[in-house]
């Protein structure tokens, strides 16, 4: 029923060029207000225009201002980080490169004293190995002469030995005068 | 001891024994007890040892020369030994010897052989040694077994050495 007679009242309302609104009060315009009311209010809004001019504004300027100082420097901090950033990271780079210079001078050096080492080393070596080859030949030959000196020298003496034995053994009463006689005749020759 | 002192005791006992007539064998006999003396050297440590009374080592001497040597060898060495020179006897003999040849116009040859010699041999071979060094010769034979066989003389600063012991030696040298 409410329906049907909020339809009615608006067909009317379309019919005979007039507004109610939800109260009740009848306007000349669904959406404009009275003419006095917009003068009011216009007048009102000027006046609070011009106070929001004349005391808000330099407010919100110098606020906008310092909030614009502090983005600049903000901006120009983060340039300057920015700037520093980049010098750091050429540095980064170039010590980086240097790095890598460094690095590769370093292990030609530790190449170069590896191969010299080397060849030293095995120089050395060689060396080493042809003394104690010779030392190993002259050891093998002395203690070759030795044995042989020490054979002979057991020879000699046993020889010795042999012929004391014999010769002594062998002096018969009859060898001694014949030893004896063989002196004499031989110093009585000599002259 | 000095030289002059060793002279001193041969001349006194080549008088002495020249004195008492019997040159000849005590010389001979005063020899080889020298050379007796340095083949031995208990006897010799014996004869020189001052610890010993010189009565003793006297007695020493006789007891070793009683009855196989003349009384004048056998007191003239008693005599050396009992005086503290025993170390020199050697020395002194040598030096009567020498003397004692020299009187002769002999040169004195020493003969060493490992077995002794008989009378004839010895004449022999004092005739060789003339024969060869032209000097007459008054032989003293060593009859010493360490040369094996054979004989070494010497006669002066001259050596002839026949020995056994030599051969065997530079047999040795040789191996």
């Amino acid at each position: 029923m409410n329906v049907l007679a909020a339809a009615l009242r608006a067909a009317e309302e379309e019919e005979h060029h007039y507004f109610t609104d939800d109260k009740g009060i009848i306007t000349h315009s669904w959406i404009w207000p009275e003419t006095y009311e917009l003068i009011y209010g216009g007048v009102a809004s000027l006046i609070i225009f011009a106070a929001l001019a004349k005391f808000a504004l330099p407010v919100m300027k110098k606020s906008m201002a310092a909030r614009t100082a502090r983005i600049q420097g903000e901006l120009d901090g983060a340039a300057n980080a920015k700037q520093a950033a980049t010098v750091e990271a050429e540095r980064i780079r170039a010590a980086k490169g240097d790095i890598a210079g460094e690095r590769s001078r370093l292990l030609g050096d530790a190449e170069d004293q590896a191969r010299t080492m080397l060849t030293e080393g095995r120089a050395r070596l060689t060396a080493d190995i042809a003394d104690l080859e010779a030392k190993a030949a002259a050891d093998v030959a002395q203690l070759g002469g030795r044995a042989n000196d020490e054979l002979r020298a057991e020879i000699a003496q046993r020889a010795s030995a042999a012929a004391d034995t014999l010769v002594v053994d062998g002096l018969d009463a009859a060898t001694h005068q014949d030893l004896i006689e063989a002196f004499i005749a031989k110093v009585g020759a000599g002259r | 001891m000095t030289t002059d002192r060793i002279d001193g005791y041969a001349r006194a006992l080549f008088e002495v024994a020249r004195a008492e007539g019997s040159l000849d064998e005590v010389e001979d006999e005063l020899f080889r007890f020298a050379r007796s003396l340095e083949g031995s050297e208990g006897l010799r440590n014996a004869l020189t040892d001052e610890m010993i009374p010189a009565a003793k080592r006297q007695a020493i001497v006789e007891d070793l020369l009683g009855g196989k040597a003349t009384a004048t060898s056998t007191q003239l060495i008693s005599l050396v030994v009992g005086s503290g020179r025993g170390r020199d006897l050697p020395a002194i003999i040598d030096r009567l010897v020498a003397r004692a040849s020299s009187a002769k116009q002999l040169e004195v040859a020493e003969v060493r052989a490992a077995v002794a010699l008989t009378a004839d041999q010895q004449t022999r071979l004092a005739a060789a040694l003339a024969n060869a060094t032209g000097k007459q010769v008054n032989l003293k034979v060593v009859v010493d077994p360490s040369i094996v066989g054979g004989i070494v003389a010497t006669v002066g600063d001259t050596v002839i050495d026949g020995s056994v012991r030599t051969r065997l030696d530079q047999l040795k040298a040789r191996l």
